[in-house]
């Protein structure tokens, strides 16, 4: 990597069992230095949901270091594609084959799998990859807007017109997922990329938080505590909890403080080298 | 599986479960559910069951459809909904089923997807909960049964409202009522303190700032803590009165 991001993002986690579950089958990973933010929810019997999310997050964290150690995440590969796109997808798809193969050669682990979201912040824009509920939020200015489209049941009952986004919070078809990753040989990840403001504060949480919390109270948590992300991630987990709490709780921070643009022009690219 | 008590006056007529995907209720032979009376539409309402939701819509009938009392055109109904169609009352309750665990299982994320193979989809009943649901789109029914799941309601408020009140300074006098989740004071930038009101109370939290928020002469650390009645909070030079508001 020849752009370090450590200092143009901070990134603040947290993540919490919930008041009703006994362990936590969410996990998360970030490097800031690369841009790279990871959060999946994990699912399965006894403790197979943490070892899903756990390979999920493991595998993108690790291999997406290595796939840019000399690469970078905005130029073009042959198709056309770039780097960042290309990188979110082949790991996601490594990341699957890995729980697939691991749930059917260890029977305690059969029929694991996890939700995945993943944003990769490069040259002042994010790729998304997204499978399954777990959601990205972005808070630009004063508006606050959900980011991916979960890949659920109830989703696809909003989007035929069978309910509205008000009747679906008191649907009781929130735990169905109709992507995951790990459950079929294959699968598709859902990748977007968007371009980043400075200023700009993105969540990435698992439904443990949007199921319980509405959106509005998220909006307000964080736009009320942007001067404090810590504290704004330690509060969504207490406002999940104070609702109730009956999932796990992950929530990923991350805010755009400074512009990260690749150098382009020659005097750019000299002033770089002194950052 | 979820099921309709279906009344008149008081005097429960019989009990439909809901084991298919559609169901019909109406003046006519034809319906699912046939009322004969004339104050039922031929064809009135529907009831359409996905996995553990049940929609019921009112097909324009001339009398129209109430659930507890209020009429609708389509809703999700909720177990102990009382759906009125004439002088007749169906009772919807979604049933827990034996032998729960704990509420917790079946409310694990489940994937949803197209049948591979031979695997049968798991019929009602059948199949371990919590294990994967195999079902081919959002139309096809695989009904497993769950108990309710409530909807999420905001975080409980607590029983009294509170308020501050300014000490000094030019707003002195001034009170604020603390009913949002989240009331910031200070000034951005300088220093900023938040109150949550949860459901056991009010806390206070520093935010930013170097200099931290006084209670009662003593300095609030990193950590949130507990306002109590008449609490003195000093922040940014001006000090201010917690205090619970009486009714």
């Amino acid at each position: 990597m020849i752009v370090n991001l450590g200092t143009a993002l901070e990134v603040v986690t947290a993540t919490d069992p919930g008041m009703v579950r006994s362990h936590n089958e969410d996990s998360i990973g970030t490097d800031a230095d690369i841009g790279l933010a990871v959060l999946a929810d994990g699912m399965g019997g006894y403790n197979a949901g943490e070892v899903a999310s756990g390979i999920a997050v493991a595998m993108l964290t690790t291999e997406m270091k290595k796939a840019f150690e000399g690469n970078e995440p905005h130029t073009l590969d042959g198709s056309g594609e770039s780097l960042a796109e290309k990188f979110v997808r082949e790991n996601s798809a490594k990341a699957n084959a890995a729980i697939y193969q691991t749930a059917k050669s260890q029977p305690q682990y059969s029929g694991m799998g996890t939700t995945l979201v993943v944003a990769l912040f490069f040259d002042n824009r994010m790729t998304v990859g997204h499978i399954g509920d777990s959601r990205l939020y972005r808070l630009r200015k004063e508006s606050f807007d959900q980011v991916t489209r979960d890949h659920s049941l109830l989703q696809e009952q909003i989007d035929s017109g069978m309910i509205t986004k008000e009747q679906a919070r008191y649907s009781q078809n929130k735990n169905l997922v109709t992507r995951a990753v790990g459950i079929d040989p294959e699968v598709e990840t859902e990748i977007h990329t968007y371009n980043v403001e400075v200023g700009d504060i993105y969540l990435l949480c698992s439904d443990g938080l949007s199921d319980m919390v509405q959106d509005e109270d998220i909006h307000s948590t964080v736009s009320t505590l942007q001067a404090n992300l810590p504290l704004a991630a330690k509060q969504l987990v207490q406002l999940a909890n104070d609702s109730g709490g009956r999932d796990n709780i992950s929530v990923i921070l991350v805010r755009v403080m400074d512009d990260f643009a690749v150098p382009t022009g020659w005097f750019a690219k000299f002033k770089a080298w002194f950052r | 599986m979820a099921k309709l008590i279906m009344s008149l006056d008081n005097a429960v007529i019989r009990e439909v479960p809901l084991d298919k995907e559609r169901f019909t209720i109406g003046r006519k032979a034809h319906n699912d559910i046939q009322i004969d009376n004339l104050a039922v539409s031929g064809e009135h309402a529907l009831i359409v069951t996905i996995l553990n939701d049940s929609f019921l819509e009112d097909l324009g009938s001339t009398n129209g459809t109430l659930v507890n009392g209020n009429p609708v055109k389509k809703h999700i109904l909720q177990t102990n909904d009382v759906v009125e169609i004439g002088k007749y009352k169906l009772k919807f309750v979604s049933e827990v089923p034996a032998g729960a665990a704990s509420v917790a299982d079946f409310e694990k994320t489940m994937v949803l997807r197209a049948p591979m193979g031979k695997m049968n989809p798991p019929g009602p009943g059948g199949g371990a909960f919590g294990d994967t649901q195999i079902s081919p789109t959002a139309t096809h029914t695989t009904t497993q049964s769950k108990p309710p799941q409530p909807a999420p309601t905001a975080a409980k408020q607590p029983d009294k409202l509170a308020a501050i009140q300014i000490l000094t300074g030019p707003s002195a006098g001034k009170e604020l009522e603390l009913t949002k989740n989240l009331t910031t004071l200070g000034k951005p930038g300088v220093q900023v303190a938040v109150i949550t009101r949860r459901p056991h109370g009010y806390f206070i939290t520093h935010v930013e700032g170097v200099t931290f928020p006084v209670i009662n002469g003593k300095p609030l650390d990193a950590q949130a803590q507990q306002l109590n009645d008449h609490d003195v909070v000093e922040l940014a030079g001006v000090k201010m009165e917690f205090f619970f508001k009486n009714s």
